[in-house]
């Protein structure tokens, strides 16, 4: 059926199957070098010796970088997850729910949709949000890095299209039966929803987990920075490495590297456990939300 | 017309109870929608300021009026043209590579027949996309240095002279379009790759009966099966020209190539928030907004119109 097997098909396949291999390596080599550089010493990541693999075994950078602002920016962010997901959860739900329903059943349903998706496309834009945040007394409390993003326009999209694929009837003799669009959201669509909430579940505690601009934007305290936050301003300091004038604070913070690596490392962990359910569930997230219609 | 026992009858009271109960579906929206208005709409309120002498103290509507003071003294800030030239070229770049590599993997990677293999190189891609650019940036700062970064010492072993990628003002914007696309065309790939599985087999069988060899088929059967997804993705991806990524370049950026790197969102960020200027930051970030607007909206339009696309 395939003429697979001319020199050139055979030519094609190596080149094809060298590049892909070539680019897939480029896309981790790059994480591999930084755990490498995380368990080797300070001095053979001073000599530049580090390549994939870790030089002179050492755990010293790990031991390290369990110190106070690290683990207090660590409480944080699992605080703000675990907030923030349950804040997202339930908003999303409320609001996917009604909007599954055609305007003939739900009276005013587009004006909604447009105010929703208006907030997609315009936005006030930093400076009157900080100062709406600072108005409402916001800055430097945990809810300012949960009640903004409490309403998820993308979330609700991805919920409302799952509840339209579920059979209407079910609902419908429901309702006739007695039962109120309250019962028939938690009894009937909340307990068919459990392949999209574990979708949804991941989409938040990542999005929640790598959020970092919020911190900086709004948090100013350092015991009450998220770990992304608290990293950003950690390794904007590394930065200075770039300029030749500070060639002499280099060799200082080479020293440093390491514990930088093992920091970055220790706060990829998370998204490295969950990474095998990422791939399935944002691969379907992805292919719902955005081939439609 | 046949008889249907009682079906009228629970239509129509299914009808009625439906709109007896229609308070409750607004009910349900109603803390969600509160949540909206406070922290979108408000803000939009808040653009007010681009036309003050904003004083935090007096609020949205106390603060003295300027007029346009704020956007004619825009118009003169060279600042102003450097940082919107700046956007649109770093964000053009990124929107054309970011747009050609995900397709171009995807049929790449559509000719690859072992399974295990594929799913690998699958698995590894999709991964920078779930690094946050506060990471990615730590690791690139790291691995690009001038003088001891790991890619450099590689081009070294090459004989290749050490290359200040994140120091030098041109080869700062090719890191930034370089990265940006290698951290996200694995992901970007996906939609066409759950396209290309939903080619109709049968047209390739067809295909090869007529005589068409794999790149004939690629040409006539692939191509045309992506084709939809490809022309809706590259209209969306139209409303991103001012959008250069604030996350990347504010991660990656630095005094030594503030010339050919600042864009409008890092300089909304460092004029606003950082001197205080709040009145000249939002008439910035207000033009942006709306010529954002137009364009986002202009896009969908042709999106709907093209490729029928719905976003609710």
């Amino acid at each position: 059926m395939r003429f697979a097997y001319s020199p050139g098909a055979i030519a094609f396949r190596m080149f094809n199957y060298g590049l892909l291999t070539a680019v897939a390596l480029l896309c981790v080599l790059p994480l591999v070098h930084i755990f490498a550089v995380s368990l080797s010493s300070a001095e053979a990541v001073n000599g530049n010796e580090v390549g994939l693999w870790p030089v002179d075994f050492s755990l010293g950078a790990y031991r390290a970088s369990f110190d106070a602002p690290f683990l207090s920016a660590l409480n944080v962010t699992l605080q703000r997850i675990t907030l923030g997901t349950v804040i997202n959860l339930v908003f999303t739900f409320l609001l996917a729910y009604p909007l599954s329903k055609e305007s003939d059943r739900f009276p005013y349903r587009n004006v909604y949709v447009w105010a929703l998706v208006f907030t997609m496309l315009f936005s006030g834009g930093l400076i009157p949000t900080y100062i709406l945040a600072k108005q409402l007394h916001l800055i430097n409390t945990l809810w300012v890095l949960v009640l903004p993003s409490a309403v998820n326009v993308f979330y609700i999209v991805l919920l409302l299209n799952f509840f339209r694929q579920l059979p209407k009837e079910v609902e419908e003799s429901a309702l006739i039966d007695g039962a109120s669009y309250f019962q028939s959201m938690y009894k009937i669509y909340l307990p068919l929803s459990k392949p999209v909430v574990a979708t949804l579940l991941l989409f938040c505690v990542v999005t929640h987990w790598n959020a970092w601009f919020d911190g900086i934007m709004f948090i100013n305290d350092t015991d009450k920075y998220p770990l992304q936050t608290y990293l950003q301003l950690l390794l904007q300091k590394s930065k200075s490495v770039l300029s030749l004038e500070d060639a002499k604070m280099a060799a200082e913070d080479a020293a440093k590297t390491s514990i930088y690596g093992a920091k970055m490392f220790l706060s990829l962990l998370p998204i490295i456990a969950l990474y095998p359910f990422l791939q399935k569930h944002f691969t379907e997230g992805i292919v719902i939300g955005a081939v439609k219609g | 017309m046949s008889y249907s026992p009682g079906g009228n009858e629970s239509a129509l009271k299914l009808k009625s109870i439906k709109w007896k109960q229609t308070w409750q579906l607004h009910a349900m929206m109603l803390p969600g929608m509160l949540f909206v208005i406070v922290f979108a709409y408000l803000p939009m309120v808040g653009i007010t300021i681009a036309f003050q002498d904003f004083n935090p103290t007096k609020g949205f509507f106390g603060s003295p009026w300027l007029g346009l003071d704020h956007f004619n003294y825009m118009l003169e800030l060279p600042d102003t043209y450097r940082i919107v030239k700046n956007t649109v070229i770093i964000a053009g770049l990124k929107i054309f590579f970011g747009f050609l590599a995900p397709i171009v993997f995807a049929l790449l990677l559509n000719e690859m027949k072992i399974k295990l293999w594929k799913r690998g190189i699958q698995t590894f891609v999709y991964f920078p996309h779930f690094v946050s650019w506060v990471i990615m940036g730590g690791i690139l700062v790291n691995i690009l240095s001038r003088n001891d970064g790991a890619v450099n010492r590689l081009l070294a072993s090459f004989g290749v002279e050490p290359v200040f990628f994140l120091g030098d003002p041109g080869w700062f914007r090719v890191t930034l379009v370089a990265t940006d696309v290698l951290k996200e065309f694995g992901f970007g790939a996906i939609i066409y790759l759950a396209a290309l599985s939903g080619i109709n087999p049968a047209l390739y069988e067809a295909a090869v009966i007529d005589g068409a060899g794999r790149f004939k088929q690629t040409l006539h059967v692939t191509l045309p099966g992506i084709m939809h997804v490809a022309v809706l993705l590259g209209i969306l991806s139209i409303g991103n020209i001012l959008n250069a990524g604030f996350d990347q370049i504010f991660n990656l950026y630095n005094y030594l190539v503030l010339d050919s790197a600042e864009i409008i969102d890092t300089w909304v960020y460092s004029m606003g928030l950082l001197q205080a200027q709040y009145g000249l930051a939002t008439a910035v970030g207000l033009l942006k907004s709306v010529v954002a607007f137009l364009l986002i909206a202009g896009s969908y339009r042709l999106a709907v119109k093209l490729a029928n696309y719905r976003i609710f």
